[in-house]
């Protein structure tokens, strides 16, 4: 019975948050409500057991992804009444591809269920020492261990490509090198020189 | 007594973790409170001075009652909130500081065998708690609408993100040496005296992740996010009275968590120092307990006081140069290292 509570009082929370990602005005409140969403998702994942999926859904987005969200949108020089006037004028084309994805996402919950009956209480709960996480790892080091290794190797490929787009050598930069200042000796910053003292009248 | 003991093991066993929350939460508090005056303390003495002196309890033991008398000061300043901040925001900024400070304390075994959430992935949710403290700092520093508040924000924001990754890269290595991502279980798997802790195997891992710990935290000397010498107090400037006490508490918190957690990764938790060699036994200085747990987190604590007493502050392009060019790269190597010493099967590895 607890479980199906929490799991009303979290979907309501995530369906609000997500509501309110895209209804906010304020850009700063859509990127804390989607924090939300994460957190309450990650929430629902535990009351699925898939406690690994869910801390790694926080720690990678939440501690992360969103923190370099707001740091962008904080830049943003937030004008209220320029951003409402666009609002309408595309609203068309998001209410096409809102009914497009949710086309989609009822059609593959109609045709393949996805293996998970999450209304029911059927599938009994795990024993309390199975461990998801080694679970996960050996499934994708032993069965999916080819996909896994290719979408590392494209993370990899967008890493490089992310950098080598933006990566320009301005000319005359002034630049520190680390190894000159750090190699530095006294006898090449400091003269010291020999004085008569001043003599006393 | 024995009446109260059978009524304590009648109880549910969420009656059981509330307790130990409450009882919990108050030592952490108490013990934030006296570490600020410790800290004062004993970098006075590392300078020569002699530290809070004056505020006694009831008569004696001078300095004692310095913490009393400072938040009592704070709780009855008046808290100023600035024109056009976003008064939410500013309002949950200090609340969002300090929670997860005091909720990854949850699993951290805290008793021989004893944790107040027994969790299987525990090591993941203390660092996806940890990852989440930084969201009171950037708040705080937006919703106060001050350029100064704002610049140590964003100070913040890019410094966490590079030494997260080196900090979760540390943690690796000792998810490698124990096997298990559970708190407990990495504990009791370092049994067998000084040189079997984490410390030993995983030395660069260890540097690495107290140096993240201590940049984590905002302390010095990567405490650029308040460096009151160019941006005043940085993301709290615009803060007073109990609303900068909730950040004080924050940071002073954190502070204790990554000490704990350092002693529970890398110096055998609740585990004796003398445990393990021949002629100690398990008893007196050699049995496990909260002691040498609070021990080791006294020691650890000292440390990050002693830096702050030693280095000056870090200038930013540095911090950024150590934590991506420095960090990062060391506990990369020393992983491939460890993968290396397993599989000749050298030292006490369990992969």
């Amino acid at each position: 019975m607890l479980p199906l509570i929490l799991f009303y009082v979290f979907a309501t929370i995530l369906v609000a948050a997500a509501v309110g990602v895209i209804v906010a005005r304020n850009p700063v409140y859509s990127a804390l409500l989607l924090v939300l969403c994460f957190v309450t998702s990650a929430a629902i994942w535990i009351l699925l057991e898939a406690e690994f999926l869910a801390l790694v859904l926080v720690l990678v987005y939440v501690g992360a992804v969103m923190v370099l969200f707001l740091f962008v949108v904080m830049m943003l020089d937030i004008d209220l009444e320029a951003l409402r006037a666009g609002f309408t004028r595309f609203a068309w084309l998001g209410w096409i591809t809102a009914a497009v994805v949710v086309l989609e996402i009822v059609g593959v919950v109609l045709t393949k269920r996805l293996g998970i009956n999450v209304m029911s209480s059927a599938s009994p709960p795990l024993p309390a020492d199975y461990s998801n996480t080694s679970a996960l790892g050996t499934l994708l080091y032993t069965r999916y261990v080819y996909p896994f290794e290719i979408a590392a190797m494209v993370l990899l490929v967008a890493i490089i490509a992310a950098i080598a787009l933006t990566l320009r050598h301005r000319r005359g930069l002034k630049v520190q090198d680390i190894a000159r200042q750090v190699a530095v000796r006294a006898s090449e910053r400091v003269r010291l020189v020999q004085m008569e003292p001043e003599q006393r009248k | 007594m024995s009446a109260l003991n059978t009524l304590w093991a009648q109880l549910p066993p969420y009656a059981h973790s509330t307790v130990w929350t409450l009882v919990l939460t108050v030592v952490l508090i108490l013990s934030v409170a006296y570490l600020t005056l410790w800290e004062r303390k004993l970098i006075g003495w590392m300078q020569m001075r002699r530290g809070p002196n004056r505020v006694r309890i009831f008569g004696f033991l001078p300095g004692m009652g310095q913490p009393f008398a400072d938040v009592i000061k704070l709780l009855i300043k008046e808290i100023v909130i600035p024109a056009r901040a976003n008064k939410l925001l500013f309002a949950l900024a200090p609340a969002l500081a300090l929670i997860p400070a005091f909720a990854a304390w949850a699993v951290v075994p805290i008793a021989p065998h004893y944790a107040i959430a027994n969790v299987d992935a525990g090591l993941l949710y203390v660092l996806s708690l940890t990852s989440m403290g930084v969201y009171g700092v950037i708040l705080a520093g937006w919703a106060s609408n001050s350029k100064y508040a704002f610049l140590g924000a964003m100070r913040s924001a890019a410094q966490l993100v590079a030494y997260e990754i080196a900090m979760g890269f540390a943690l690796v290595g000792v998810l490698m040496a124990s096997g298990s991502l559970n708190l407990g279980t990495i504990v009791a798997r370092q049994q067998g005296g000084i040189l079997a802790w984490n410390w030993f195997w995983l030395l660069p891992l260890l540097a690495v992740y107290f140096i993240s710990g201590v940049a984590e935290t905002n302390r010095a000397p990567f405490d650029v996010a308040e460096g009151e010498s160019e941006i005043v107090a940085g993301f709290h400037v615009e803060y007073s009275g109990m609303a900068f006490a909730l950040f004080f508490l924050a940071e002073y918190a954190n502070m204790i968590l990554i000490s704990g957690l350092t002693a529970v990764f890398f110096f055998g938790g609740w585990l004796s120092p003398f445990a393990g060699y021949p002629g100690m036994g398990t008893g007196g200085f050699a049995a496990p307990g909260t002691h040498w747990l609070v021990l080791k987190i006294f020691v650890l604590l000292c440390l990050f006081l002693w830096f702050r007493a030693t280095f000056p502050r870090y200038r930013y392009d540095q911090i950024m140069r150590l934590g991506w060019k420095a960090l990062i790269p060391v506990t990369l190597v020393w992983i491939a290292v460890e993968a290396l010493l397993a599989w000749a099967h050298i030292g006490p590895w369990r992969v």
